[in-house]
């Protein structure tokens, strides 16, 4: 098949309290064609702190039907800018602590560039339009996230 | 008209609430269902529910150019995602 020519994509979008084992999700982008000849992954982490305060846990809830139909479309919007094979987004929700892993992005395509690109697109808009937010516990009490506005420009610069 | 109505983050903090079930009639737009909420459960929802920065989402989408709502609407309101 000639590079560019889209055929349809393996995706898989899911939303989870459990963790996420890395290999599996490898294992699975891989799978879905021997034609893959690039593989990227992205992990988001908790840190321990943010804006100079030490951060104890974090709360992460969401809007269960509209997250997925939002990470659905960003993912479509990815595969017809770049060519992907298979694409996995898991965004866990619940308690987590400074260290755990909060997202995975993975993305399978015949050639890194494709890969590499896909992948922080994927990201930017997650951040900006997946219906998720985020509280944190920290000595000085909770607070609820507000959005950043590097992450605004980020999104924005996928656009220009 | 009925609709369901949805807060989420420091939006159902403010509000003491999670969703309700609104019935009444005469209802076609986001702020008309804003002016019953506020007229119901008093002035601070109008506040809390026309703060800067509020996204409102009818039937899971993101409302834009229009605002107008239909008997069974699912609608949403909630601050600027925070996820990843």
């Amino acid at each position: 098949m000639e590079d560019g020519a889209q055929t349809k994509v393996q995706t898989s979008i899911v939303i989870q309290k459990a963790p996420f084992d890395m290999k599996v999700e490898y294992d699975a982008l891989r799978s879905a064609s021997l034609e893959v000849g690039a593989v990227t992954t992205f992990v988001g982490t908790v840190r321990d702190i943010n804006d100079d305060d030490e951060v104890k846990t974090l709360h992460l809830e969401h809007y269960p039907g509209m997250t997925e139909k939002e990470l659905a479309k960003i993912l479509d919007e990815a595969a017809e800018r770049w060519q992907i094979i298979s694409a996995t987004v898991i965004h866990r929700v619940g308690e987590l602590f400074p260290g755990d892993e909060i997202v995975f992005v993975g993305i399978a395509s015949r050639h890194r560039g494709d890969a590499f690109h896909s992948c922080e697109f994927v990201m930017d808009y997650l951040k900006t339009r997946a219906t998720f937010w985020k509280k944190e516990k920290t000595a000085d009490g909770d607070r609820w996230l507000s959005t950043r506005e590097s992450d605004l420009e980020a999104a924005k610069s996928w656009q220009d | 008209m009925s609709f369901k109505v949805i807060f989420f983050a420091n939006l159902r903090e403010e509000l003491g609430m999670e969703s309700l079930d609104v019935s009444a009639d005469g209802i076609k737009d986001i702020p008309a269902l804003i002016e019953h909420l506020s007229v119901s459960h008093g002035d601070e929802w109008r506040a809390t529910l026309t703060a800067d920065n509020i996204l409102v989402a009818v039937n899971q989408e993101l409302t834009k150019d229009s605002l107008a709502i239909n008997d069974g609407d699912e609608i949403a309101f909630f601050p600027p995602v925070t996820g990843g």
